[in-house]
C-alpha cells in the first residue's frame, strides 16, 4: 500500500478569539481520525503562537453584527450597538463572555489546544514574512512551532493536501 | 440492524461497524477488533484506556471523546496517539464496543 494519507493544512491568518478556534477544533478532529494536519500561522494568526499573546487573545463587539445582546442575557436578537463596543473595557467584557461559554462547554483554552494538537502529531509553522514584519525571534514563539518557513516552503509541504484558509 | 460475528459471538452493529449494544462486548471481542484495526497486541496501557471507556461509556451511554479520555483517565495525548496510531477517535470507541464519539473535542 503506497496510498498517501489524507492531509489537511490550515492557514491561520486571524488572531481574534472567534477566528482562532476553527483550525484548532477541526485540526483536532482530523488528527483523531488519523488525518495528517499542518498549521501555518501568518499575519494576525501569529498571535496564536506568540508566547506573549497566546494567553490573551480577545474578541471585539465592534463591527461584529453576529454578536448580540443575548450573550449578556438580554432576550431576542438585539445587536450590540457599535458605540457600546468602543467603550473602553468592552472588548474585555466580550472576551470574558466568550471564554466563560467555552469553559462551560469544557472547550480547552488556546494554549492547551495547541499543545494537544502538537502532542497528537500536528506540524506547526510560522510565516517568514510575518516573523520579519513583527520583528519576532524563534524564542518569541511557543515551543511546538516547528520552524519559520516561506510561502513557497508551505506550498512544497502541502502538495496534495486540502488547504483551508482562515 | 446488521449483525456480525466477532470472536465467535454474534453482535449488533450499525452501518459503520460500531457495536450498538455495549453489553454484548467482551474482552475477546476487543482483542479481535483491535487486530482488525492494526493493533496486534493489547498491552496494559491499552487496557487502561479501554477500561476507562467501558466504564465511562456504559455509565453515560455514549463514547467518551479523546479529550475526555486524556483528562479523566490520566493518559497523555502523546501516549493515546501512540497506543492507537492513525486516528484513535474511532479506533478506541470501536475496540471498546461503543458508538462513534459525538463531541467535537
Amino acid at each position: 500500500m503506497t496510498e498517501e494519507n489524507r492531509h489537511v493544512a490550515f492557514i491561520c491568518s486571524k488572531g481574534s478569539l472567534d477566528m482562532v478556534y476553527p483550525a484548532l477544533v477541526m485540526g483536532w478532529a482530523a488528527l483523531g481520525q488519523g488525518i495528517d494536519v499542518t498549521l501555518f500561522f501568518t499575519f494576525w494568526g501569529m498571535d496564536m503562537i506568540r508566547k506573549d499573546r497566546v494567553e490573551n487573545l480577545e474578541i471585539s463587539a465592534v463591527a461584529n453584527p453576529s454578536m448580540k445582546m443575548s450573550m449578556m442575557g438580554v432576550p431576542g436578537n438585539l445587536g450590540i450597538p457599535n458605540f457600546i463596543g468602543i467603550v473602553p473595557g468592552m472588548t474585555a467584557v466580550a472576551t470574558k463572555l466568550m471564554k466563560d461559554k467555552m469553559t462551560k462547554l469544557e472547550v480547552p483554552t488556546v494554549p492547551e489546544y495547541l499543545a494537544m494538537l502538537c502532542d497528537a502529531g500536528a506540524r506547526l509553522y510560522a510565516c517568514k514574512m510575518s516573523v520579519d514584519m513583527f520583528n519576532l525571534k524563534d524564542e518569541d514563539l511557543i515551543d511546538c512551532v516547528g520552524s519559520v518557513v516561506t510561502a513557497s516552503d508551505f506550498m512544497d509541504m502541502t502538495e496534495g493536501a486540502q488547504v483551508i484558509f482562515i | 440492524m446488521a449483525t456480525r460475528e466477532i470472536a465467535g459471538k454474534t453482535v449488533q452493529v450499525d452501518e459503520e461497524g460500531f457495536m450498538t449494544v455495549p453489553a454484548e462486548w467482551s474482552k475477546e471481542i476487543a482483542v479481535e477488533i483491535a487486530r482488525e484495526e492494526g493493533i496486534t497486541e493489547l498491552t496494559p496501557a491499552h487496557w487502561k484506556v479501554i477500561d476507562f471507556c467501558r466504564q465511562d461509556g456504559v455509565a453515560s451511554g455514549k463514547s467518551p471523546t479523546l479529550r475526555r479520555i486524556t483528562t479523566q483517565a490520566g493518559v497523555s495525548t502523546k501516549d493515546l496517539f501512540a497506543l492507537f496510531p492513525k486516528g484513535p477517535a474511532k479506533k478506541v470507541s470501536r475496540i471498546s464496543g461503543l458508538g462513534k464519539p459525538e463531541g467535537c473535542v
